[in-house]
């Protein structure tokens, strides 16, 4: 099939950027979406274009470098699915195909399709774990986890930390992404100890960051390629309304 | 030269203890004196890093991805082993020392090893205060289930997500770290040349990718932490950015590469679909505890499965291994599944696939338990292969995934180069020539989590921390000649991409240095590999400039080194006259197709020294000796 495609050009991080009109030739139906993009970079770099950057790595969905909108959708209009992911059967014979960067002010754009999420990584600085020492810990079946918590837990924990939860947010909210890691390690007894600090620490660096707040449309939820559910923050606001009252620990 | 692999003398079970107690400490206050450089933040990487961090050490860790978080141990999907007995089926640590031996088919060290288990409860009992939420039953107990190469449950898991469970509790541990201010991490940064000082490593140059430029970094020792090279196939299970480069890099400064030969080829990957295919996609290994792998007894048999009556099917790794079945080990499974290809009786398009069947453990469990525990996968599956597993086989097929060979390390995981260490896959220690499932997140854990914490003690000890900066000499011309390397590609301005390189160099590679290998096809690609290398030196194609972000420009450096090491690589395959593990000569095999073992002549770890572009690399050996497992003809039947 042969598509039209829109791509965000931009040179670097402080540059003006635009969409340029890029055609895409002979792509079939078992393409992966960045293997159309691989096809049309190695026709750029042959006609003496610049190829288009944008950030990908393990092509199996898993490692969240992937971070394309796709007509105005984060990873495309395929459910729980990521770019990498997405396959071009999804898109017929002279379909037009707008491809943006993740739009966000917490994510610049450091070349066409790469942003810089490293404002995430502070996030989980700011308290994503458990404060534990590797070694003199007890044996992993000392503390019983109620099989059901351990569901919840790694239903959250399978975020991928890739952001599109951000680019989907009118607001550019970090929240589904907070609550994920806060709700994972509020689920366990062993990330209980510090639930309430971990709470406020993390929600203070979403803040810092320039994310927005939520305001519950649920865009988030609906972009999630691991389908990451809305519910965790609820549990987030919860525990953080706790934390507020359990402030004696500081 | 004959290479010590400096183990401690005595009992196996007690030498890691002992060598604990007798290796140097560094005092606490003195720790914070000293800089650790760390290469990758996969599970070794980003293990090490943490750990190292926690005790007090500067720590600066690189990574090319844009998150620590990103690095390809996240793709590990079945699980990680620990001798931990739950199940109680007889498990221990001997057990699990015993398996992992035979299951390299008698190429692995066996001090390494046995350490390797010993520490493999310790790991769980980690992940767990961490928060890794590992399938648990309904009491609240761990959950474990079986992989190839053993007859026991040892496999912890985190449904089909395992590896990305317990790097982001590494990666958390790290960014506990960040905080504590002991670990300075360095994104999209990628190690172009390791630099050496009056014989000891002391830091690294590497190129920021962002805005192309060069920064040295010094350090009082090295580990490099950088994963595996089997994206020297092009087509593999691998990560698109995954190479040899550090590794590579390092070897041409004079560390010394063992068994580059030993690849393992994963039996259960997606089969491809056509030329533009950038990657392989791994399903993973724990499919083989319910689904059954069979093909159509007649060749050529173009029916769709369900049309194919069960007298008329055949469950080849069932019917030649009973007492492993679809458990067997990946290389046995690897080989018996193109067997059935090359006698034309593989299914799919191109005849380059076989099935794996879980109608029988849908009607056995239920479709909704398939689900529960597989979900993901088939999802996965779907998304790729366009058909449902729940309905119809799953059609796999073989493909390259991981490297036991990597850069030689005695038993401290310092390489022969003072000062240099290297850890999980990238270094060679503990798989031999073929690896178990489950046994990478194990050792890359071990080694940062409970083994370089130790050594590396040792040797920094004996070390005056800081005498080196970055204006020395070395670090000067290090830059100059990275420098040099990136003009080149940049000035050619050919006609063919890096990636055209590279998809021609892995055909090559696949077709002589994969499954089968022969003395007739090591000695052709040994001869097209440098007229390729030339032909790439002179007419590749590289767009942009070096003082900015440049995809292609990281492409091409890799590519560049994949073309040197693929060399390498098949001059082990053909000196190594023996079959074992996931190095299969055609010309020594047993009656049966099985591998042939020359523990007369073969029994050592290959190492090889980097003697100058165009000559052929020096061959040191390190002799193998089996004290407590005997030396046997392995059989999983």
């Amino acid at each position: 099939m042969d598509l039209t495609l829109y791509v965000w050009r931009q040179s670097g991080p402080g540059a003006k950027g635009r969409l340029e009109e890029i055609e895409a030739r002979g792509i079939t139906a078992d393409m992966s979406f960045l293997e159309m993009l691989d096809v049309v970079n190695e026709g750029l770099i042959k006609t003496g274009r610049e190829p288009i950057a944008f950030d990908h790595d393990c092509r199996e969905g898993i490692c969240g470098m992937c971070s394309q909108v796709i007509n105005g959708v984060p990873h495309g209009p395929q459910e729980k699915t990521t770019v990498c992911q997405l396959h071009m059967r999804r898109f017929k014979d002279g379909d037009r195909i707008y491809i943006e960067p993740w739009r966000a002010r917490a994510f610049p754009v450091i070349k066409d399709l790469i942003v810089d999420r490293s404002a995430l990584d502070r996030i989980v600085q700011a308290g994503g774990y458990v404060s534990v020492h590797t070694g003199g810990v007890p044996d992993a079946n000392a503390v019983l986890v109620p099989k059901a918590d351990a569901d919840t837990a790694m239903d959250a924990a399978e975020c991928i930390g890739c952001g599109a939860c951000v680019a989907a947010c009118p607001n550019g909210s970090a929240m589904l992404f907070t609550a994920a890691k806060v709700a994972h390690l509020a689920a366990l007894p062993q990330g209980r100890a510090e639930a309430a600090r971990r709470v406020c620490m993390m929600t203070e660096a979403m803040l810092k960051e320039g994310f927005g707040s939520c305001s519950n449309h649920y865009e988030c939820q609906a972009a999630c390629p691991k389908g990451i559910k809305v519910k965790f923050i609820a549990k987030l606001n919860r525990e953080f309304i706790k934390a507020q009252f359990s402030k004696k620990s500081e | 030269m004959i290479l010590d692999g400096k183990c401690p003398s005595g009992p196996l079970p007690e030498m890691w203890d002992r060598h604990r107690k007798e290796m140097k400490l560094v005092n606490p206050a003195n720790k914070r004196k000293y800089r650790i450089a760390v290469v990758g933040t996969g599970l070794a990487g980003a293990s090490a890093a943490a750990t190292l961090g926690e005790l007090g050490y500067n720590v600066d860790a690189f990574f090319y991805q844009d998150s620590a978080r990103r690095a390809h141990s996240i793709a590990a999907q079945g699980g990680i082993n620990a001798a931990k007995n739950y199940p109680n089926d007889g498990d221990s640590v001997a057990r699990l020392f015993h398996d992992t031996i035979k299951g390299g088919d008698f190429r692995a060290r066996e001090a390494n090893v046995y350490r390797l288990a010993m520490v493999s409860n310790s790991i769980i009992d980690q992940c767990v205060a961490q928060g890794v939420p590992f399938a648990r039953d309904y009491a609240g107990y761990l959950d474990n289930r079986s992989f190839g190469g053993a007859q026991v449950s040892r496999t912890f898991y985190a449904r089909g997500q395992t590896g990305q469970q317990l790097l982001i509790g590494a990666y958390s541990a790290l960014s506990r770290q960040v905080k504590a201010g002991t670990v300075a991490l360095h994104p999209r940064s990628e190690m172009l040349d390791l630099v050496i000082v009056n014989g000891e490593a002391k830091g690294i140059t590497v190129r920021n990718m962002v805005n192309g430029r060069l920064e040295c970094h010094t350090a009082d020792a090295v580990c490099l932490c950088t994963g595996g090279y089997t994206n020297v196939f092009y087509l593999s299970t691998n990560a698109m950015g995954s190479n040899v480069t550090a590794a590579y890099r390092a070897y041409k400064k004079g560390a010394f590469f063992a068994n580059p030969c030993y690849t393992q080829i994963h039996p259960t990957c997606i089969p491809v679909t056509g030329d533009h295919q950038s990657k392989l996609t791994l399903m993973s290994e724990s499919l083989r505890n319910d689904g059954r792998v069979w093909v159509p007894r007649i060749k050529g048999d173009r029916r769709s499965p369900g049309e194919i009556p069960e007298d008329e099917r055949d469950y080849y790794l069932e019917r030649k291994y009973p007492a492993f079945g679809n458990l067997a080990p990946r290389d046995i499974s690897s080989r018996a599944a193109k067997e059935v290809c090359d006698e034309s009786r593989g299914v799919g398009p191109g005849g380059r696939g076989v099935y794996l069947d879980f109608a029988d453990s849908i009607n056995r469990l239920g479709i909704d338990k398939v689900r529960e525990r597989y979900g993901n996968l088939f999802d996965m599956y779907e998304k790729i292969a366009d058909e449902n597993a729940y309905r119809q086989p799953m059609r796999i097929y073989p493909a390259p995934h991981y490297a036991m060979g990597g850069l030689w390390v005695d038993y401290n995981l310092q390489s022969n180069i003072p000062g240099l260490f290297v850890l999980g896959e990238a270094n060679f220690s503990d798989h031999g020539a073929n690896r178990l499932g489950a046994s990478a997140l194990m050792q890359g854990l071990a080694d940062g989590y409970y083994i370089i914490p130790y050594t590396i003690a040792g040797y920094l000890a004996g070390t005056k921390p800081g005498v080196v900066g970055t204006g020395h000499p070395e670090f000067i011309r290090s830059v100059e000649e990275c420098e040099g390397t990136i003009r080149k590609l940049l000035s050619i301005n050919g006609k063919r991409t890096a990636n055209e390189f590279h998809r021609e160099l892995g055909g090559l590679m696949w077709e002589h240095v994969g499954m089968a290998r022969s003395h007739e096809g090591l000695t052709s690609v040994l001869k097209r590999i440098p007229e390729l290398r030339a032909e790439f030196w002179e007419n590749v194609r590289v767009p942009g400039g070096e003082a900015d972000l440049n995809q292609e420009l990281e492409k091409a450096g890799r590519v560049a080194d994949f073309l040197e090491f693929a060399e390498l690589m098949a001059r082990d395959a053909l000196h190594r006259e023996e079959s074992c593990g996931g190095h299969f000569r055609v010309e020594y095999q047993m009656p049966d197709g099985e591998a042939k073992r020359d523990d007369e002549q073969f029994c050592y770890v290959a190492g090889w020294e980097f003697k100058g572009a165009g000559t052929a690399p020096e061959l040191h050996k390190e002799p193998l000796k089996f004290d407590n497992v005997p030396l046997a003809v392995r059989s999983y039947k």
